[in-house]
This record gives C-alpha cells, structure tokens and sequence, in this order.
C-alpha cells in the first residue's frame, strides 16, 4: 500500500482541498498524514453516504475534495451516489479500499466483499478502476487529473 | 396549539439573511411562497437523509455566506451521525428540524420514535452548542432572530403540526438550473 506521506503529495499536487473519510484497515495508515497536511482538511465522517453528500457540498462551494472509503461502505453509499452523480451530475471522486482482493484473486478469499464491488460500480455506471500496489502511485494523480478534467465521476479500487 | 409548517418557514425567511437555504422533503413545496432566489436550493431528486452533510460541504466551503438546511425528522433519522459530524467539523451551518412526527408523504405514518425523541438532547450530545427548540408558533416568532443570529453550527428544532395526504413536492427549477445557478452567485466555476 502507498505510504501515506506519498498520498498526501500526490493530492496536494493535484489540487485536492479535502479528504472526506472513513478508513479501513489499510488505509488507516494514511490518517496521520493525511491529518497533519497543511494543504488538506480531513473530514472525518460517520458513514459512507454522508461522505459522499459532505463532498458534493465541498464541489458546489467550489472545492475539490477526494472521499475515501472502505468497500462495504461503497455498498452503503449507493442512494447517495446515485443521487450526486447522476441527478446533479457531480464529478464525485472516491478511493476504496478493495479489501481482501488479492486473496479473492487466488481463490483463497470466501470474503463477498471482493465478488460484488466491481459489478456494484457497473450498475451504478460509474467509471472505475482497480489499481495494485505497482502502479498506485502514477496512476492516481492521472486519474484523478482526467477526472477533472473531463468533469466526470470516478471509483478507484485500491487493490488490498 | 403546535405551529404549521407555514409559520415556521415565513419566520425562517424573515432571518435567513443571506445564506443559502437548502430545502428537503415537504418544506421544498412550501419554501417557494416566501423565497425563490439562487440561493434557495430544492434538494429534490434527494437522497433521503442527505440534506444536512450536503449543507456541511457547502458551508465549509463557503463559511462567509453560511447555509441553513431545512430537515425534516424523518430525513434526520436517516443519518443522525451527521450531528456528530457536525459537532466535529464546525461550520456556518444551521439546521433547522420540522418536526411532525410522520412520514408525511407517504401517507402519514409516524416515524420512529415519534413525539419521544429529543432531537435537542441529540444536537448537544453530538457537540453542537447553539441549541434551540420551540414547540409553539409564539416562542418561534420571538426567538428566531436570535436563534438564527451570528455563526453557526446551530441546531434549531420546531415542533410543527403534520399534515396529512401530502404528495412528495417538486423543487421550483430542474436540478441543473438550481446548480448552475447557485455557483453562478457563489462565483464558482462549474
């Protein structure tokens, strides 16, 4: 996984204003710098849903904020994504940590997370991604950046 | 004799200032008749519950021209961790909670907890200072202004009556048009 100092540059670098959060059990590792960015504010959030509001509200005030969530909590965020995506038409980009995706890769994980994270996203239509621990750290700032950019939505699995 | 939505809403336009108003549910049928600027947000097609984090984002985004979301308690229900987000994250945000007890537009069945919940024990519990609650039109009319003076987080809970055989309202623009127009005097690029 991406060291956490590498993923605050990245964003900073990219313009990011905010991180809307849940963490997960990887990407716990993040929070101490993600929470110590001067260029950052880390919002701390209670479930995935409102994540994903609290973020369209930063993009209508004219920030640009990242959420970032744990898989099950994708799950959860559906109503909430639907409506911001598609009835506002918000560019909303959200990291997930794919947990168990490696193993469930192998047929070594019974975990059910990893079977419907993909297809969830597919019937959402929301363009998605997974990215391993090789090319994490190119690729997001380029993702994010053609996010922008073209003004659409984005999930980026992280591979876990 | 609890206060309509009515009231509750024209003495919310009286001190709203110029915030922005986002409006859910029933009240973004009502709102209309006293506002109808870009600064009036129907948040309709709505993600039930969404309405107060949406209000968070925009005024920690926008902390000079504040926002006020108008909840309603089956909305607040939804997502009451949002008041712990809140109380955690402060903001210029007020939320104002029309509380009547029901479902109102889907027939009118009562809500969990309805008439025993202390949605003013919840605000303060979750870290929110500014607290108020007026069940009668009369506290309402004389505690609104300071109710809805200075900065917020602010939490403010009105006890309204509920009304029944209501369809689910329509906002006054098309959701692109309310976008458009809110950044256009927020002076934000879409």
């Amino acid at each position: 996984m991406l060291a956490g100092e590498s993923l605050k540059d990245i964003l900073v670098d990219c313009g990011v204003t905010h991180v809307v959060w849940i963490p997960d059990s990887s990407t716990g590792a993040w929070d101490a710098a993600l929470s110590s960015a001067n260029a950052l504010t880390l919002i701390r959030v209670c479930r995935e849903g409102e994540a994903v509001a609290v973020a369209a509200g930063l993009l209508l005030g004219g920030k640009k904020p990242v959420v970032i969530i744990q898989c099950t909590g994708l799950f959860e965020a559906g109503d909430s994504l639907r409506n911001f995506v598609h009835d506002f038409g918000l560019p909303i980009f959200v990291l997930v940590g794919l947990r168990n995706y490696y193993a469930y890769r192998q047929g070594r994980s019974r975990d059910s997370a990893p079977r419907f994270a993909e297809s969830i996203v597919q019937a959402w239509q929301i363009p998605y991604i997974i990215l391993e621990d090789t090319s994490l750290k190119d690729d997001l700032a380029a993702i994010y950046t053609r996010s922008v950019k073209e003004k659409r939505p984005q999930v980026v699995f992280l591979a876990e | 004799m609890l206060m309509s939505q009515r009231q509750a809403l024209e003495m919310l336009a009286l001190h709203r200032g110029d915030r922005i108003v986002i409006t859910t549910m029933s009240s973004t049928g009502i709102w209309p008749e006293f506002s109808d600027t870009p600064l009036d947000f129907g948040y309709i097609p709505s993600s039930m519950g969404e309405g107060p984090p949406l209000g968070l984002g925009l005024a920690l985004a926008q902390p000079e021209r504040g926002v006020i979301v108008v909840n309603g308690d089956g909305s607040m229900l939804m997502n009451l961790g949002t008041l712990v987000t809140m109380g955690s994250n402060p903001a210029n945000l007020f939320i104002v909670l029309l509380d009547n007890g029901i479902y109102e537009v889907t027939g009118g069945q009562p809500t969990a907890g309805s008439g025993r919940v202390d949605y003013a024990g919840l605000a303060r519990a979750a870290g929110i200072q500014r607290v108020y609650a007026f069940d009668v039109y009369a506290a309402w009319r004389n505690g609104a202004a300071q109710a809805l003076t200075g900065s917020g987080p602010a939490f403010i809970w009105l006890k309204v009556e509920a009304r029944f055989g209501q369809k689910t309202p329509q906002a006054p623009h098309p959701m692109a048009d309310q976008i458009r127009m809110l950044r256009q005097v927020l002076q934000v690029d879409s």
